[in-house]
């Protein structure tokens, strides 16, 4: 179980307590990495903490978009390692949580810009400041993912029910500290194929991969409608999916949530009704 | 046509399975792939256990897994030199390029196999019970493996302590 704070406060009486760095990561691409960093992060700053989501994929800057803050990015990480721009500067609050802020990607820059061991220290700043820092992971386990995990202490590892998606993730299991007891989120589940059998369960997911598992997201339509209007699902209150980010956040924080269980979409009248009343197209 | 009955009428697997099936063999052969160092040691048990049978050529033995459909394979390449006598030799000593065996299972876990083997540890290879201190220190076990070719595996009886007679000896080992 993640806690919000992990650390003693140290030797000096005035120092205070480090908040705790977690890297989204999973190997593949395009599993939903940084859909995952906006909605946990909303989730938990919803709940009060303060939160900073670091977007580490250099070159391919998506979370301002997710969030829907990309007019608001002037600078970026890049620019605070070279100090080019003031780490207040370069952080872009959120405009529905005012404890939560965005640390945009370089985009027209490489991985290889960027320095390691000052990334890390960029790290142990904004733990000086936040609660939490989520930080995106790129795809790859190259020197993008090596500058992702540096500064943190904790993986949420994000994995979509399909061969290639839990071999990458088993692969960068195998890549991350030894003693990190990384975290899974099965992505994108739909459970009426695993009913039929056309889908690996989650069972099977994490029968290989033997995490804890920290929550199931259903791949669900008002998941690409949040996307296309940059609001993460975390806050619609009437989405189960909200919810199970909701749930995720509580659990990160340090709450006992039931194991998560994926409701089935009831087919016909019943799921017709439900779009009537309750969804949002 | 015959083929296209037997398509017909096949039971077709869910996808689900076939998807579980092949992530179970490509995750098989990824870490097989990824722990040289485990598979070291599964050659060098596996060299000792037939060299207890033939005389093979350790230096140029070949282990290697081949990823085939259906299955991942263990495909060991061992020259041998020449045939054993009937009776079963002692554990085999270095002196025939093979080295002597030593139960690598608790190891594997721990990855630390480059450690200089140590005679004195040396266990009879199929006890699963600890070894009781009174044979480790008898002088029947204490000599060097190799210089007494016709004994067999000690066994744990209060006789063996006492250094029976070598005929006693072969009798209880052939019950094993």
């Amino acid at each position: 179980m993640i806690r919000a704070i992990d650390e003693p406060s140290g030797a000096a009486e005035n120092v205070p307590p480090l908040g705790r760095a977690i890297v989204i990561t999973s190997g593949k691409g395009g599993v939903g990495k940084t859909t995952t960093v906006a909605n946990v992060g909303t989730a938990l700053a919803a709940r009060g903490a303060r939160v900073v989501l670091v977007d580490a994929d250099v070159g391919l800057r998506n979370l301002d978009i997710v969030l829907g803050l990309e007019s608001r990015v002037k600078f970026h990480v890049l620019d605070v390692l070279e100090e080019k721009a003031s780490l207040d500067e370069a952080l872009v609050r959120d405009k529905r949580n005012e404890t939560l802020y965005l640390l945009a990607a370089a985009q027209t820059r490489e991985k290889e810009d960027v320095d390691t061991a000052q990334m890390k220290a960029l790290i142990e700043t904004l733990r000086a400041r936040f609660d939490y820092v989520l930080i995106d992971c790129p795809a790859g386990i190259e020197m993008g993912f090596k500058n992702a995990i540096v500064g943190a202490q904790h993986a949420i590892i994000v994995c979509t029910p399909e061969v290639s998606a839990v071999r990458d993730a088993d692969r960068v299991v195998g890549l991350l500290p030894n003693d990190w007891r990384p975290e899974l989120i099965v992505n994108r589940l739909r459970p009426q194929l695993v009913r039929k059998g056309k889908m690996l369960s989650v069972d099977d997911v994490n029968g290989i991969l033997r995490l804890p598992l920290l929550g199931v997201i259903a791949d669900e339509p008002n998941v690409i409608v949040a996307s296309n209007r940059g609001e993460p699902l975390a806050l619609d209150p009437t989405s189960e999916t909200g919810s199970a980010y909701r749930a995720i956040a509580a659990k990160i924080a340090g709450e006992d949530v039931a194991a998560p269980v994926v409701r089935e979409p009831s087919g016909g009248l019943f799921a017709k009704f439900g779009t009537l009343f309750g969804g949002r197209g | 046509m015959f083929d296209f009955f037997n398509k017909l009428f096949k039971p077709v697997q869910p996808s689900g399975a076939t998807a579980k099936e092949r992530l179970r063999l490509v995750l098989l052969s990824d870490h097989l792939a990824l722990a040289p160092d485990v598979i070291e040691a599964l050659k060098r048990d596996l060299l000792v256990v037939i060299s207890r049978y033939v005389e093979i050529d350790g230096a140029n033995a070949d282990v290697t897994f081949e990823h085939r459909e259906g299955e991942v394979a263990m495909l060991a390449s061992i020259p041998i030199t020449g045939v054993r006598p009937r009776t079963r030799a002692e554990s085999p000593t270095e002196s025939n390029g093979v080295p002597r065996f030593e139960p690598q299972t608790a190891v594997l876990e721990s990855r630390a196999l480059d450690e200089p083997q140590q005679p004195e540890l040396l266990a009879p290879p199929q006890d699963a019970a600890p070894v009781q201190p009174p044979i480790t220190a008898s002088p029947a076990v204490a000599a060097a493996p190799g210089t007494a070719p016709r004994r067999r595996r000690r066994r744990k009886s209060a006789a063996a302590k006492h250094a029976p007679p070598p005929a006693k000896q072969f009798n209880a080992s052939a019950q094993a």
